[in-house]
Parts: C-alpha cells; structure tokens; sequence
C-alpha cells in the first residue's frame, strides 16, 4: 500500500519537476502566466515530496517491514527517536531527502520573489527543477535507490539501526549538511539565471543573499554536529581529522564564506562580478562533490559508503555544471566588467579581497590534499595519500591570518580609511593583542607552540576591535536617542542587524580557532594500563581506577569503570563504558555473539571552561571470553543431549527436537532459547566484576575545547541575527522594482556612513569626502 | 606611474607567489605523502619501506597481548593474500574483524608494524547494507 502510494508520488514528482522546468523556460520572455504556472508546479512538487517523506516516516515509525529501506534501517527494537531519523541513514532515503528540502528552498525563493526579477525568475526556476528532477530520476531509474521498493516475503524484523549513529547529534548532523548543500542551489540557479539574461547587477544578489547565508549556517550546523560526534562517540577523544568526508563539507563552506563576503562588495560597489559568478559556481560545484563524495567510494575514508550506483550520474552533473557556467561566464565577460576600482588598499573591500583570496587558497590546499591519491595515481601510477600532518602544515597559517582578518575587516570603512582614522580604530586592539601575546609568552607555555601564540594574539586583536564597535555603536546610538548603554547596544544591533549579525559570527569564529589552537597544541593524551585501586598522574591530574562496573539491557552488555579524579584538591568521579551491542535478527546464535556485535565507547567527560578531562576505557575481556566461549562448549552438549546433563538441559533439547519436527513451534523455542542465553550472556558479564583485570585507559587534557563548541553557537546566533528581517523593513513596503531597490541600497550604505562616523570610524574629513560621494551617487540613481 | 600599469604589476607579482606557493604545496605533497598499499604489495616490498596499509581485517585473527594486538589483514578483493600485523594505540570503535582499515607503519621481517596510533577504521556506515559477519575483537 505505502510502496504503490509512495511510487505513484514519486513518479508524479518527477513528472512535475520536468513540467515546472519546461513552463518556466515558456515563461521567458514576460510570458507572466507561465512563470506563474510554473511557481505553482514547484509548489506541487514540494507538496508531492512532501507526501513521499510522510509516507516513508509513517513506515519507519509502525515497523512496516515490507519497505525495504525500513527493514534495513530500523527494527522493532529501534527506539522512536531513530526511527523518525532512519530516513537518512540510508542512501534512497537521503536521496528523497536532497530533492524534498530542494523543493523547501526552491518554493521558498520563487515565493519571495514572485512579481520580481521577472527575467531571471523563468530560468531559475527552470534550473532549481531541473536538478530537482535530477535527483527525483536518480531515485526511479538508477536502479537500487527507490526509497519505496518493497520486499516479499516480508520480514518480521529489522536488520536495525547501527549503534554508532545512535547518537542524538549524528541524527541531525546529515540533514543539516544536506540543507546546507542544498539551500545553495537557489543563489547558483539565480545567479545562472542573472548570466543568461544580462542582468547583472546585484539584483539576483539582494534576491537569494539569506538563501547563501542560511545554507552556510546550516551547513557549518552540520560541521559542528559531526565534529562533536566525534568527539564523545567515536572513542579517540578528536574532532577533526581532515578525512575526505569532512573536508568535502568544509570546502564548500568556506567557498561559501568567501562568496557571503564579496558579494557585499558588489552590493556596494558594483565590483567582483566574474569572481562572484565564479565563487557560486565552485560553492554549488563542491556541494555536489559533497554529496559525490559520501556516495562514491572514490577515496578512502572513514566513512565506508560502499560502492553505490549513483555516484557516476552526479559525476556527470558536477561536469554538466562546471562546464555549462564556465562556458556561460566566459560569454558574458564584457557585460561582467565593472567600470570601478577599488579605491584604496585601506577599505572594507580590499580587506574582503585579501579575505576571499586566503579563503579560495585555503580551499584549493584542502581540494588538492583530499584528491591527492586520484592526483597521485595519476602522476606516479601509486596511490599515495596526505596525512593530518600536511594539512594542518598549510591550513594553520591560512587560518591564523583569517582570524586576523576577521579582525581588520570590520575596523574598516568602505571605499577607504585615512591614517588617521586609522589609528585611532587599531591602537587599542594592536595593544591588547601585543598585552595577551606577551603575557601568554611569559607567564604560560603558550611559546611552546608559536602559531598557538600568534593565534592567540590576532584573536585578541580581533576580539578587542570587535568589542570596540559595539561600544562605539552603542555609545554613538545612545548620544542620538539617549537610553541606557544596553539599551543602545540592543537597538544598535537590532537597526543594523546584517553588520553586527557579521560581528557576532566574526567574534564566534575567532572563539572556535582559539579552542583549535588550544586544544591541538596543548593537550596531553595519554594511554593508561591500571588494575582496580591502581593511579596514575595526568597532566596534574591524579586519575585512579576505582572499579569496573557492567550493565546489561535489551541491545548492549557494557563493560566500564568508574574512575576518580583528584583536580586542584578537588574529587570528582567519571563513568565510562565500553559497550558491546548484540548483533540484531541472529536469535539462536552462540553467546559469543553477544560480544561479536559493534562495539561503542561512551565517554567519560568532564567538560569546563579551562579544559575538559575526556576518558575512554578498553576493557581487557580475555578471561570474560574464554568464559563465554566455555559456555559456548556447555551449551552445545547441553542441547545435544550428551549423559549426565541436568534437567533444564533436557527441556531446552527436547523444545528443539519438536521445534524441528513443528516448523509452528520454532519461534516460541526460539524466543525461550534466546532468554536462556541471554540470562546467561549477563551471567557471565557480571563475572567481569570479579576478574580484578587490567583495563587500558585513554586519558586526553584538552585545554580550551569548550570554546570550540561555544564559539560555533556564536557564531551561528550571529548568523541568525544577520538573517532575521529587520522591523523597519517590513513596515517598508518591498521593494518592487529594480529602482526601488538600488534606492534603498543607496540609502543603506550612506546610513552605514553615518553610523561608522558616529561611531569614531571615520575622520570628520573622511567622512565629508564620502558623504558628498554618496549623496553624489544617489542624486543621479534619482534621476535615472 | 600610471594606475593601469600599477595594477597590471600587482597583479603580476601576485600571480607570481600564487605560482610558487602553489609549486611548494605541490612539490611538497608528493614528499609528504605515504603510500597506500595492499598486502599483496606489501608482501613484496623491501624491508623497512614504510607504506600505508589498506585491507580488511582477517575475522578471527585479532588478539590481544599486554599493551598491544596483533592481526592480519588481507587484500580487499582477495582474502588468501594477508600480511601479520602488530599494533599498539587507541582503537577506534568500530574496529574488528572483516572491517576495512588504513594503518601507516612499515614492513619488518614480514610483520608489518603499525605507527602507534596511525590505525584507522572505516565506518560501517549507515550507507552500506552488508549485515556483518561475526568474530571477536
């Protein structure tokens, strides 16, 4: 039922993407029904994809085994939670995931622009369907992918869900990278509407500008996610390990990042036309290699994708893309040219270059390190791969300069900054970061690790200049309207949201590179080997092996230990667990298998501000083993019926005898066996407690680590913050036309004047230059 | 100097250390790079190359022994081609037999000896649908 239901969805999705694809290239032109019709056909698809997600999550929260993906994915036992989460674990399943939260962003854009850029609209709608039907095809035609393929006979459980994604954070970490890759779909389509058509001025810019910056915020969500997965699940206490999946995230964010930046330039200044073709071009190119990627197998990684069918089609499409926009930019180029220069080496703008130069040199490294074995191969025959090593080699002095960046980007002005007001916006963050870096150098062993050291100070000077802005905005806010210096914070930011919401993200990412720096070069790893009451010192940490500790329930034995800590006179205790999970749908199997399944480390972790104290523990189960496997041995001639088996022996062989004869009785047998088994597997775990044995411990002193997490939430606040609508502008009625718009764009940058001059960013004479500029400017916008 | 050939220098001499930056991550990724190698190449290889390893770990060949483990690991597509391993560090968790593995470390009289630490297990990913086969670990 789900599965015709759900194929007859699909397929009219499918058919309606085309539709949508097809009316939007008739509507070219001012054919405004067309373009009409064809909003509609998208706001149908998201409907239809929308009924195929219901479906599939229906199927997946009542057990409905008959669809294969629910079967492979889920189990009875699976708790509802994952359930719901399932979907995404499979490859069909994140498939209809792409295309449904494709037809969110794509309804949502042509929504917001309906009545607007009538030129563009038709072929980007036209490009937002297609790929949408892209991903729709690849679901009913590559074979293997259909999320609503049955199975018969149908099973009576589930193959369930990995233990190792059993984690709150891995569920939510896949839709957000995939919102992320997706939601920059809608700025590339735009933008290739905008090169088709000629338009292009910043209007397809200011059009999908909260479509860039909210897939940039979902898809750092993401990073974020899997980063903090990594962290407390994985069990080697790291966050990051340049592996080919993270790094195919992490480009397309920062070609993100560059784009958010220069296209404020071509706001402004109508400057960076090709580069910011080029840099949506190359952020959706890498999105699609991120979904490539995790599909292909092509690199080895830990994750293990398996090879899968539809890696070669979105190959093609990255080739389809790359070379239809290449080609269609190098056509445009005279209309891309822009007729002004940046003024000075001192202004918002060049600052946004060097930026967006550091952020595109970042990216190539990364591309060319995560591709080296193809690359290699290629050269020398040999697959050769880089190392962590080589690439914190490149990244970490790319990633210091950015954080001074973050800094001097936004002491700057646009169009230029004399000395004077120069000095006056740096002298006090150039202070205090020379203060910090001294300080550092003197009183701790921050020298020890001399990139550490300059990171510490550029982020300094950037935490300080960034701090000094809000004071000055808010001072210069409270000598307008008077109020309280809160109170004028929260209205200063509230009136210019984009800018301060750019602050906050600045102030988050300089946080989360401190905790980098801290914690890469400062933490102390240890490996421990201890027996019950044993101690060991780490990093002035007394860390004892108090007890081991088992638990037992429906999926897992787990193994653990409960460990002191002695801290600066302090006594804390810290549970941790390694824990063995039973291999789902293998009733009647040995106890061994009880120990055969995966197995997951919970991490002990004492988190704070200074550093956390993370543990994990590997039990020594050699004993436990040969115990089980003894009773493997016991079981065995227990069933079989050998002489001298006590009664309970010959009651478990004679249920198997007339379960073999009976095929109705095998699964109440088999369900008593499992019991058996099961009492006894918990038996023999609980006899762990008395072996005494030795355990390996791992214990890491990760100074700083917190902040890597709290700087992401800051950053992410900021970009909420920069997303929001202003009141102000809602109350304005929108802007309609193109003329509109450059008025209001106008009006904006000469209020961005006012406000760094009240704020003491600009000179008094600086000021009157621009000012005149300006006004110069929007005087003939008025009479155009 | 007039401002287009101002701009046409800049722009030259930051091509320039583009290109030589360039040249150096290049140069230097070939140096830095380990190869990636199956035991069935490993078993040929001279004594002490160091390589990186890449295989499947042979079920039911891990044990562990005081700090340590030892294990063998095959070829991905040929399981009767397997090479003795021996390695100490932290384990990730999703290690265990017929799991595939990248280990850096060199040859030794026929056991390659992994790098403390360097051993790296694929994820049984939600992608793959292989139900696994049993063993210890």
């Amino acid at each position: 039922m789900t599965a015709s239901l759900g194929s007859v969805a699909l397929a009219l999705a499918f058919l309606t993407a085309i539709f949508a694809a097809v009316a939007a290239l008739l509507g070219r032109e001012g054919r405004g029904r067309w373009v009409d019709v064809s909003r509609r056909a998208v706001y149908g698809l998201f409907a239809l994809l929308t009924l195929c997600v219901v479906l599939i999550e229906l199927a997946f929260a009542g057990d409905d085994f008959s669809l294969n993906i629910v079967q492979q994915h889920s189990s009875i036992e699976t708790p509802p939670f994952y359930k719901l989460a399932a979907m995404w674990s499979s490859q069909e399943g994140s498939l209809l995931l792409w295309a449904w939260v494709l037809s969110i962003a794509a309804s949502l854009a042509l929504y917001a622009t309906r009545g607007k850029l009538r030129e563009i609209v038709p072929y980007a709608t036209a490009v937002m369907a297609a790929i949408a039907a892209f991903f729709i095809g690849l679901m009913l035609f590559a074979g293997g992918v259909n999320p609503f393929a049955g199975l018969s006979p149908v099973p009576a459980d589930g193959v369930g869900l990995n233990p190792l994604l059993q984690h709150p954070s891995m569920m939510i970490h896949p839709p957000m990278l995939y919102s992320g890759y997706v939601a920059f779909t809608v700025p590339f389509a735009f933008a290739i509407g905008a090169l088709i058509t000629r338009r292009l001025d910043a209007s397809w810019i200011r059009s999908t500008r909260r479509f860039a910056l909210i897939a940039w915020a979902f898809l750092g969500l993401g990073l974020l996610l899997g980063a903090r997965w990594s962290y407390t699940e994985l069990g080697w206490g790291g966050y990051w390990a340049w592996d080919p999946v993270e790094n195919a995230a992490l480009m397309p964010w920062l070609v993100g990042t560059a784009f958010l930046h220069s296209i404020m330039v071509q706001e402004k200044r109508g400057m960076l036309k090709v580069w910011n073709a080029c840099l949506i071009v190359a952020t959706f190119s890498l999105a699609l290699l991120g979904t490539f990627l995790v599909r292909s197998g092509v690199l080895e990684s830990i994750h293990a994708f398996g090879d899968s069918t539809v890696g070669p089609y979105i190959l093609g499409l990255i080739a389809v893309v790359l070379v239809g926009s290449t080609a269609l930019i190098v056509s445009r180029l005279d209309d891309l040219r822009s007729p002004k220069r940046i003024d000075s080496l001192a202004s918002r703008e060049s600052i946004f270059l060097v930026n967006n130069l550091l952020l595109v040199a970042l990216t190539a490294t990364i591309f060319w390190g995560t591709f080296f074995p193809l690359i290699s191969e290629l050269f020398t025959g040999e697959r050769a791969s880089l190392a962590a090593p080589w690439f914190d080699r490149y990244t970490t002095p790319l990633a210091i300069l950015l954080v001074l960046f973050t800094g001097i980007g936004p002491l700057l002005a646009w169009r230029r900054i004399s000395w004077g007001s120069a000095k006056r916006v740096f002298l006090v963050p150039a202070i205090v970061a020379i203060a910090v870096g001294a300080g550092l150098a003197l009183f701790t062993d921050a020298a020890d690790s001399l990139w550490a050291l300059a990171l510490f100070a550029f982020a300094a000077f950037a935490l300080t200049g960034l701090s000094q802005e809000f004071w000055r905005g808010a001072a210069a806010r409270r000598s307008l309207s008077g109020g309280s210096m809160p109170a004028a914070l929260v209205a200063v930011v509230a009136r210019n949201r984009r800018r301060y919401g750019g602050y906050i993200v600045h102030i988050g990412v300089a946080v989360l590179l401190v905790g980098v720096a801290a914690s890469s070069s400062f933490q102390t790893n240890r490996d421990l080997r201890l027996a019950p009451g044993e101690s060991a010192v780490v990093d002035g940490r007394t860390v004892t092996y108090e007890r081991p500790t088992v638990s037992v329930d429906n999926n897992a034995i787990g193994l653990g230990a409960v460990l002191g800590i002695e801290q600066d006179g302090k006594r804390f205790d810290l549970n941790t667990e390694r824990r063995y999970f039973r291999p789902t749908g293998t009733g009647g199997g040995t106890l061994s298998s009880f120990f055969d399944g995966e197995a997951t480390s919970e991490v002990g972790l004492k988190a704070g501000a200074g550093s956390d104290l993370w543990s994990a523990v590997q039990p020594n189960i050699t004993a436990l083993r040969r115990r089980v496997r003894a009773a493997d041995r016991g079981f065995r001639a227990c069933v079989s019926g050998a002489p001298g088996t006590p009664p309970q022996c010959r009651a478990v062989s004679r249920l198997m005898r007339a379960a073999a004869v009976n095929p109705s009785l095998r699964p109440a047998a088999l369900a008593q066996i499992e019991g058996l088994q099961a009492a006894t597997a918990e038996r023999l775990a609980r006899s762990y407690l008395d072996d005494e044995a030795t355990a390996t411990f791992r214990v890491i002193v990760d100074p700083l680590v917190t902040w890597i997490w709290i700087g992401g939430l800051i950053a992410l606040s900021g970009a909420l913050i920069a997303v929001w609508p202003a009141r102000s502008a809602s109350r304005r009625p929108v802007a309609g036309t193109e003329l509109e718009a450059l008025k209001e764009a106008k009006y904006r940058e000469i209020r961005d004047a006012e406000l760094d001059h009240a704020a003491g960013k600009l000179s008094d004479e600086d000021f009157a230059l621009l000012d005149a500029e300006l006004r110069r400017e929007a005087v003939e916008i008025l009479k155009a | 100097m007039d401002p287009a050939r101002k701009r046409k220098i800049r722009l030259v001499v930051a091509l320039s250390v583009a290109v030589l930056l360039a040249v150096g991550l290049v140069y230097t990724s070939f140096s830095a790079s380990t190869e990636a190698k199956e035991p069935s190449q490993l078993l040929s290889a001279a004594p002490g190359s160091s390589a990186q390893l890449t295989g499947r770990v042979v079920v039911g060949s891990v044990t562990r022994e005081g700090e340590g483990m030892r294990f063998r690991v095959a070829d991905r597509d040929d399981a009767g081609k397997s090479i003795p391993v021996t390695y100490s560090g932290t384990v990730p968790d999703p290690f265990r037999g017929g799991r595939e593995i990248v280990l850096t470390g060199s040859v030794e009289n026929g056991v390659f000896a992994g790098e403390r630490d360097t051993l790296v297990t694929k994820c049984p990913s939600k992608f793959t649908t292989e139900s696994s086969p049993t063993n210890d670990g």
